[in-house]
């Protein structure tokens, strides 16, 4: 399973990468980690005529930990954020999910904004993004902006990233204090694509739940959040209803069915790993200080 | 002192090599050979209505394009059924390339050869086929109506119709105080070796002699195939099966379309080409295999004895039938495992469907049978309320009662008559390892702590080391290098290491003077291959008998040259010797000088054997009548019968209450081939055994869409198990010895999926409360199944032990 | 579709097992294909071509990734470890016939922990670097981490043994040099 041929760009710089994508338009794809780009290309599912491999764009590598946020250029390895003691100290949650994200080979090269521009809806990272109200910074010929995760992502597959726009970073702000994040996913085999997966941030203050919010992977089209405070805030972790929170989970995922798992199971699993989730989260917010303690 | 090889744990010989890089593996020989990629079928059913190859002509670096047209005489004739049978009524197998038809997603249309595979594949994607579809036949029970064909002259789609009896089954049945219908299913899985299939053809055009290197299981098949169909003397053709990454029986279906081919291609160019598999191909061009419907009938008494078991089956068999059946076949007369059910009949129809083919993937059709007699006596049990050990127990053929005639034809069309073997023994091993008779309290335990776990047990026996025959041949050369050959070859066995101790033990030389070839039809031109678990039974009897010819020769001459007599000689570490005066002695390769009378000393060794040197008798020629030159054993082994191995698994499994999600807490493994060579090999082959049937229980099935379509031709959605699915598997050994061969060995390759999908429904049943007749089970379904239980759709188990289910249903009369 | 000219070469350089390779080759050249057939370095195998088998696997620059997931060119200049370079790690001991084998290898050899040998050398690497990781797995951690390659014959069960055994020979050895880690 070869690919087709195409012409390979290896810009230097943002400015460069940005002008060969305004170059060859619709007919060229971005090169990052390739860790999903180049199996699609191998099995010729999609040849395009031209590949701007930006390995090798200058200063694309940080991981930036600040007061506010993580910031994650294009070219941070999810193995390099995973293994990153700030940044996951910062944000739990980060490696929380990243350890589900494939197996660590696949982690060594793919990049995490590479997964996020890339929008799976079985992607663990674009939960992320949307459960910390990230943001998308993109660069293009008119220059850069920044992409809410609503705006981002459009559908399966597809953002709103224009054909000449460069996803260069991503930020995952911190959460508040007295929040801790927990993460699952069930997927058939150890590193698949997950049939469900939630990520849970709760807050607790004075013993009570003051926030609880929870995202979603593979169950919904686009990386939605479902605000379960109205559900459990107010109550002690213990005496949570989160029975309650799961049903409201159930009725707001939308999972397709596919070869490995019915629309209902996906529906079930996503309930039952919010439960999961959310309670542990309640728990560990509990037990720890949150998730920012500066 | 010679150190005791046969039996020993020795370490592999081709490990260095292999951990170090140095494999060869087919994509690795050949660096210069054009490659070649096929145009393959989009469709599962259709008529080809034109090939348009304009646009790929140009393409840089292709050579060359061919279709069916381009095909001469033999080549242009459908490819052999390589196994026929009178009940195979409809065999049909495909061409090379498809002349007008395609029957399956993936049958090669057009090849195309070119510099490199990148540039082929380009030429291929340039290709227009037009097709004009027809209707497609996916699925068993679609292919059972029979409203559309796959083939038009094969009514009903069926291939072949079978019915084997022993006893009146019917009178049986009416007598028997108890019977049971099951209605069982499981589905397609497929061998998936690492290393996907792949030719390598060189044609010397000066000497017209045409050498293949494939990554197949029988060199001596693909050389006799390829030979036929190019229409060249045998003598001008050899077959070499390089480092092989993995069989598992889809590497013995042969000749594949691309053995022909590219041979065919090699010798018209007068070029190297080279042919790797990619792994979508592998997926809808080589071979799939398990999918059956059953349905089993069975009669009992009140202690749970078979008294009559009536079998239909329905087999699918994919697109053609280029082995002809003896997957069912072995389905069918496998199922009996170790029991003796008074009257047996086993009816079954092997079925066409627009899919890939079906050919013997590990286990061979046992896996089927095993699963329909296991389910069978797990429902004995259950109805009567006896446990599930117990009943089996009562059904076993006993030690005493070996040989045992089933009054069947095995898959080597010989009688099915098991040779030894204790099942009673293996049962009471199989209980203490597994804690049988102390589960029900951890149950209790589990069950307080909000768990579901269950345990399963399956037995199967296995007829292994069928014939005709294989053979060994033993050369002893001047340095006292020990060359040894079989024709059969090696994917991962070891054969390297297990018949080189056979060789050392029985000669008496040492494990690294002694150097293994197999699968080289220049060295070893009579063989059969590597399948049903036959390598060590076959080749390693064949190869002990050799050796013993060798040593008789060996201490001939040398008894000779020392003037001794033979019976006071003995060998230790390659030097003949005086037992109890080892300074009487000759190296074995002096004895091989000597073996050879020689004009020209070409070494110093080599004088000894010279005309001028040492004594003879004027009167007795220098090789004597019945004697030949060389210290060279060849012998055969031939067996009347296949040698039949037997095992049994037990496992505990726990399934999650909420979201069904299946774990396998612990499996066991008791295991009896008879003598072992090499117990550390045995142990490897039962390991990667289980992990198969583990995929086979749990994660893989081959998803057809109803057009034909294979949804998941990938290993993303094919879910073959990672370290991460399969449990720690704790196995231990019987050995009854078989009476059938030198050596009492049985075979052990397949010894490890056999029983395994029949094993985890067997405990996930056991666990859940309520029948599991359909393998593989994933979380989904067993979701699915929970609800339809607790919709009465689905009856409970009349006798579950689970406290929680119990509370659903009345108490049940014990 | 792109037309049909003539694909441009690139003249990639790259350092496999210490030694700097160079060849000409088309941006679309997969590195597995780079090694095994431009280099002829055929100790890494291809088994699927989309990442999930592990059989490509080598170190880039010290860290497993699959090398059918990579284009030569995106490799240019970085440091490639493949198995044909395990054993000329510093600490490979020769073997009884004549090659040297690192930690990892003579552990798969005392375990039996290879069969066909096809999967073997995506293991090879990632179990070389996972010892740098993490020197003393327990059994649990051993199992994850070989979790992400295939393997068709062992069943797993003495590949795990394998790289708990390779964990005791790399601290043997790196004692026998007097705790130094091995430059």
């Amino acid at each position: 399973m070869k690919p087709a041929p195409f012409v390979h760009h290896a810009p230097r710089s943002v400015e460069e990468a940005v002008s060969v994508l305004e170059q060859v338009g619709h007919d060229g794809k971005v090169l990052a980690g390739g860790q999903s780009l180049i199996p699609i290309l191998n099995m010729r599912l999609a040849s395009p005529g031209h590949l701007v491999d930006i390995n090798r764009v200058a200063a694309l590598d940080q991981v930036e930990v600040r007061d506010a946020d993580v910031r994650v250029g294009a070219l941070v390895r999810h193995a390099e954020l995973e293994h990153h003691e700030g940044a996951c100290a910062a944000l739990p949650l980060l490696r929380q999910a990243l350890v589900n994200v494939a197996h660590p080979a696949i982690r060594n090269r793919g990049t995490t904004v590479g997964s996020i521009a890339h929008a799976d809806a079985a992607g663990e990272m674009p939960a992320i993004l949307a459960l910390t109200e990230g943001v998308v910074e993109a660069a293009g010929p008119q220059g850069s902006r920044e992409i809410s995760p609503a705006d981002f992502f459009l559908g399966p597959l597809e953002t709103s990233l224009a054909e000449d726009e460069l996803a260069v970073a991503v930020r995952f702000p911190r959460f508040a204090p007295g929040t801790a994040t927990a993460f699952a996913e069930s997927a058939r085999r150890h590193g698949d694509y997950a049939m469900a997966g939630v990520a849970a941030a709760v807050t607790v203050r004075d013993g009570v739940i003051t926030a609880a919010r929870t995202s979603f992977v593979s169950v919904t089209d686009v990386p939605s959040v479902l605000d379960l405070t109205d559900v459990v805030g107010g109550s002690e972790p213990a005496g949570a209803d989160w029975a309650a929170a799961a049903e409201a989970v159930r009725s707001h995922v939308e999972p397709e069915a596919d070869i490995h798992a019915t629309a209902d199971y996906r529906r079930m699993l996503a309930g039952e790993l919010a439960r999961r989730v959310l309670r542990q989260a309640a728990e560990n917010a509990v037990t720890t200080k949150g998730s920012s303690d500066r | 002192m010679t150190t005791q090889m046969f039996g020993a744990p020795i370490k592999r010989k081709e490990d260095p090599r292999l951990l170090t890089g140095g494999g060869r593996y087919l994509d690795d020989l050949g660096h210069h050979a054009l490659a070649a990629a096929f145009v393959r079928s989009p469709h599962a059913h259709a008529r080809i209505t034109d090939i348009d190859v304009n646009d790929a002509v140009d393409v840089e670096g292709v050579v060359a394009i061919y279709t069916y047209e381009d095909l001469p005489g033999k080549v242009a004739e459908p490819l052999p059924l390589l196994i026929p049978h009178p009940t195979l009524t409809h065999g049909r197998t495909g061409y090379a390339l498809a002349k007008d038809e395609v029957n399956h997603v993936g049958e090669p249309v057009v090849m195309v050869v070119a510099t490199d595979r990148y540039a082929a594949e380009d030429a291929c994607q340039r290709i227009r086929v037009d097709y004009e579809m027809l209707p497609v036949v996916v699925g068993i029970e679609n292919a059972r109506d029979g409203e559309h064909l796959v083939h038009e002259d094969a009514p009903g789609n069926i291939a072949a119709h079978m019915v084997q009896e022993n006893g009146d089954v019917e009178a049986a049945l009416a007598k028997a105080k108890h019977t049971l219908t099951l209605d069982l299913s499981i589905e397609r899985s497929a061998c998936m070796p690492m290393e996907g299939k792949g030719v390598y053809a060189r044609w010397n055009d000066e000497d017209g002699e045409l050498r293949i290197y494939s990554s197949t299981q029988t060199t001596t098949g693909v050389r006799a195939a390829v030979a036929a169909k190019l229409e060249l003397p045998l003598a001008k053709v050899e077959c070499i099966a390089p480092d092989v990454g993995g069989g598992f029986g889809v590497k013995i279906m042969h000749p594949w379309p691309e053995e022909v081919l590219v041979p065919w291609a090699a010798r018209l160019l007068k070029r190297e080409v080279k042919w790797a598999e990619d792994r979508r191909e592998h997926f809808i061009s080589s071979a799939h295999e398990r999918g059956q419907l059953q349905q089993v009938t069975v009669g009992f008494d009140e202690e749970g004895r078979v008294l009559g078991l009536d079998v239909r089956f329905w087999h699918d068999n994919g697109a053609y039938t280029p082995y002809g059946i003896i997957v069912p076949i072995i389905t069918s007369t496998q199922l009996l495992g170790p029991y003796k059910p008074g009257a047996y009949r086993c009816e079954f129809w092997s079925l066409y469907t627009n899919t890939v083919l079906v050919t013997p993937y590990r286990g061979a059709g046992r896996p089927q049978g095993v699963f329909a007699m296991e389910r069978t006596m797990d429902a004995i049990a259950d109805y009567l309320g006896i446990d599930r050990a117990e009943v089996r127990s009562r059904n076993f053929i006993l030690p005493e009662e070996m040989p045992y005639d089933h009054g069947l034809l095995f898959q080597d069309g010989r009688p099915l008559k098991y040779d030894s073997g204790d099942f009673p023994a293996s049962l009471d091993k199989l209980k203490k390892l597994v804690g049988w008779d102390d589960f029900e309290a951890y149950r209790a335990e589990a069950e307080a702590e909000g768990r579901k776990v269950g345990l399963g047990i399956g037995c199967y026996v296995e007829g292994t080391g069928v014939g005709p025959y294989e053979g060994g041949h033993i050369t002893i050369e001047t340095s006292g290098r020990v060359n040894v050959a079989t024709g059969l070859t090696t994917q991962g066995q070891g054969h390297q290491t297990s018949f080189a101790q056979i060789v050392a033990q029985e000669l008496g030389v040492r494990l690294e003077d002694v150097h293994v070839t197999t699968g080289d039809t220049r060295k070893m031109p009579y063989a059969v291959g590597t399948f049903a678990s036959r390598a060590a039974v076959m080749s390693g009897n064949a190869i002990a008998l050799a050796t013993r010819n060798v040593r008789a020769k060996a201490l001939r001459i040398a008894a000779d040259a020392l003037e001794v007599s033979e019976d006071d000689l003995e060998i230790v570490d390659g030097v003949v010797q005086v037992k109890g005066a080892p300074t009487t002695s000759m190296p074995l390769g002096t004895v091989a000088v000597l073996s050879n009378p020689l004009r020209y000393a070409f070494d110093d060794a080599a004088k000894a054997a010279t005309q001028f040197a040492g004594t003879f008798d004027p009167d007795k020629p220098p090789v004597a009548d019945d004697e030949e030159p060389g210290l060279e054993g060849r012998d055969f082994y031939s067996p009347t019968q296949a040698t039949f191995a037997n095992g049994m698994h037990a496992a505990i499994v726990e399934t999650d209450p909420v979201t069904a999600e299946i774990r396998i807490l612990r499996y066991c493994v008791i295991h009896d081939c008879g003598t072992m060579i090499n117990p550390m090999i045995v142990e490897g082959q039962v390991h990667g055994g289980v992990a198969q049937g583990v995929g086979g229980a749990l994660y893989e099935r081959m998803a057809y869409d109803e057009s034909g379509q294979l949804l998941n031709a990938s290993f993303m959605d094919f879910l073959m198990p990672y370290a991460s699915e399969v449990p720690h598997i704790e196995a231990d050994h019987l050995e009854t010895p078989s009476p059938l061969n030198p050596l009492g060995i049985k075979g052990a390759g397949e010894a490890g999926c056999i029983p395994v999908s029949a094993v985890i429904a067997s405990a996930i049943e056991d666990a859940e409360g309520f029948p599991i007749t359909s393998m593989p089970i994933s979380p989904v379904e067993l979701w699915e199944l929970r609800q339809r239980h607790e919709a009465g759709e689905i009856p409970a188990l009349r006798h579950h032990h689970s406290a929680a289910a119990m509370s659903h249903h009345e108490e049940p009369t014990p | 579709m792109t037309d049909m000219t003539t694909e441009q070469l690139h003249d990639v350089t790259v350092h496999v097992n210490g030694v700097p390779r160079t060849a000409s080759v088309p941006a679309r050249r997969l590195l597995s294909d780079f090694l095994r057939h431009d280099l002829e370095l055929t100790g890494t195998h291809v088994g699927c071509e989309h990442g999930v088998c592990g059989a490509c696997t080598v170190l880039v620059d010290g860290k497993p990734m699959r090398s059918c997931l990579m284009f030569a060119v995106t490799a240019q200049d970085h440091r490639i470890t493949t198995v044909e370079g395990l054993c000329e790690a510093p600490d490979a001991r020769p073997c009884a016939t004549g090659e040297r084998m690192n930690p990892a290898q003579q552990a798969f050899a005392e375990c039996h922990g290879l069969q066909c040998g096809f999967c073997t050398p995506g293991f090879l690497t990632t179990v070389t670097a996972y010892l740098e990781e993490n020197p003393t797995p327990s059994q649990e951690e051993a199992r994850e981490a070989i979790s992400g390659n295939l393997c068709r014959c062992t069943g797993y069960q003495n590949i795990v043994k394998s790289v708990l055994r390779a964990a005791e020979i790399r601290t043997e050895r790196l004692e026998e040099n007097g705790g130094e880690v091995p430059a």
